[in-house]
């Protein structure tokens, strides 16, 4: 199953924060990130691949960022 | 994956941009700026206060065409890039008290984070206080952080409230061509300038705002911040803005060694005070304000010309917050604090931990 982080309208550090913890309660598997603005895109990103976690898909939508993070 | 890669925003993109500002502002400093103050975000606001006549401080009267730079810098980057983003309503007010508190921090200090790594480039010894506190005060915010504290959401605006910002800075430099400098004048139509002190030093207003504009346009594309260079240190033990941090204290040091302006010491400082203990609250405070608003005051700048209208609201509190901390004293001076000061550094530290404390929420809620 995909979790979801939802960290649209937030700024750094948080959206970060929310991945983090987020990965660190699954340890493996898939996670969704949304978020609203480049930054974040970028700052979680460097994050999640800092915890091996791997950037599956990343989607840019109007205002909007869809990243799909996934480890094994 | 979005083909576009920004290289600004790669290991090597922060590292150069850190670099660029590093060997451009001690020649500004060469060119007409005060000592150790090539940039200094939180000085030069506070001399726009004073050019506006928000207070009285004679020496510190300029409309420094710097700042207007960084705005309008960073708005042409995020119109070039598409990440002109119009966004606010995340606690404004709390924002504008912390941009208020963190000028008075800074000016306990005399100086925002940008200026203490730039004393430090040019010997002062007392920036080391400074930077300490800075650390800790960014530090105390990531405990925060850690407990869930959020100023909340922000939602988007209209595209014509995001040009708010970029449309005021161009007012305020439009206002500076009307009413240019008069050579030994205090004043000019509406505007107030420094016959003597620190803001009667300045570069070229061609080559303020030419660096301005570059500066703004570069520290936008790598999202350059001094605050979370610190805080993502200590969150989460990430190197990626401390190198560009690193790379300007780096690069300062050489240019002020290759121009002349390295002078190490703790005496005589320009425009600085020896008292420590004071250096390092001063920057604590400032250090909590920046890091509960999420930015440097460089990155408020640029977060203000990308349409963030909450970061706009920071950089007006810190405008407002300058003209408080020289008209009731507690704007320190070489002669060392001012005589509210401690006042001043009490009450704004009081302010950011109501404001931290009141706003813990579940992290995701």
């Amino acid at each position: 199953m995909t979790e979801k982080v939802d960290a649209r309208g937030l700024s750094c550090p948080q959206p970060v924060l929310m991945t983090l913890a987020k990965m660190r309660e699954m340890k493996t598997g898939e996670l969704e990130v949304f978020v609203d603005n480049e930054v974040s895109k970028e700052n979680v990103s460097r994050a999640a691949a800092h915890e091996g976690w791997e950037i599956t898909e990343a989607h840019h939508e109007a205002e909007e960022y869809r990243l799909l993070l996934r480890r094994s | 994956m979005k083909a576009e890669k920004n290289v600004f925003a790669t290991s090597l993109g922060i590292v150069g941009v850190g670099l660029v500002i590093g060997v451009l502002a001690p020649l500004l400093q060469k060119w007409g700026n005060p000592g150790n103050m090539g940039i200094c975000v939180a000085c030069f606001e506070r001399d726009i206060a004073g050019s506006l006549g928000l207070h009285r401080a004679e020496v510190v009267q300029y409309l420094r065409p710097e700042i207007l730079g960084f705005v309008l810098g960073a708005f042409i980057a995020a119109l070039a890039f598409r990440e002109f983003k119009p966004r606010s309503g995340s606690a404004p007010f709390a924002r504008f008290l912390l941009g208020m508190c963190a000028m008075i921090g800074a000016l306990v200090f005399l100086g925002c984070p940008w200026r203490a790594v730039l004393r430090l480039a040019g010997g002062d010894g007392n920036a080391i206080f400074g930077l300490a506190g800075l650390a800790t005060g960014v530090g105390i915010g990531t405990i925060f952080f850690r407990s869930g504290f959020s100023l909340g959401r922000t939602s988007r605006q209209n595209y014509g409230l995001g040009l708010l910002m970029p449309f005021v800075v161009i007012g305020l430099l439009v206002l500076g061509l009307i009413y240019p400098q008069i050579p030994n004048e205090p004043k000019s139509g509406v505007l107030f300038y420094s016959v003597k002190g620190p803001g009667s030093q300045h570069a070229p207003l061609v080559v303020s705002i030419v660096v301005g504009l570059v500066v703004g346009f570069i520290a936008q594309r790598s999202r350059f911040c001094t605050m979370g260079a610190l805080r993502d240190l200590i969150l989460f033990r990430h190197w990626h803005l401390f190198s560009g941090f690193l790379a300007l204290l780096a690069a300062a040091w050489v240019t002020n060694l290759v121009v002349g302006q390295f002078h190490p010491g703790f005496a005589n400082q320009p425009v600085a005070h020896p008292k420590s203990f004071w250096n390092f609250s001063g920057m604590l405070v400032a250090g909590l304000a920046f890091a509960l608003a999420g930015g440097c005051p460089g990155r408020q700048l640029f977060m203000s010309g990308e349409g963030d209208g909450d970061a706009a609201v920071f950089v007006f509190g810190m405008i407002v917050g300058a003209a408080f901390a020289h008209n009731f004293g507690l704007a320190s001076s070489p002669a060392g604090i001012g005589p509210h000061g401690i006042a001043g550094v009490v009450i704004a530290l009081a302010t950011c931990l109501y404001i931290g404390f009141t706003n813990i929420k579940r992290v995701g809620a």
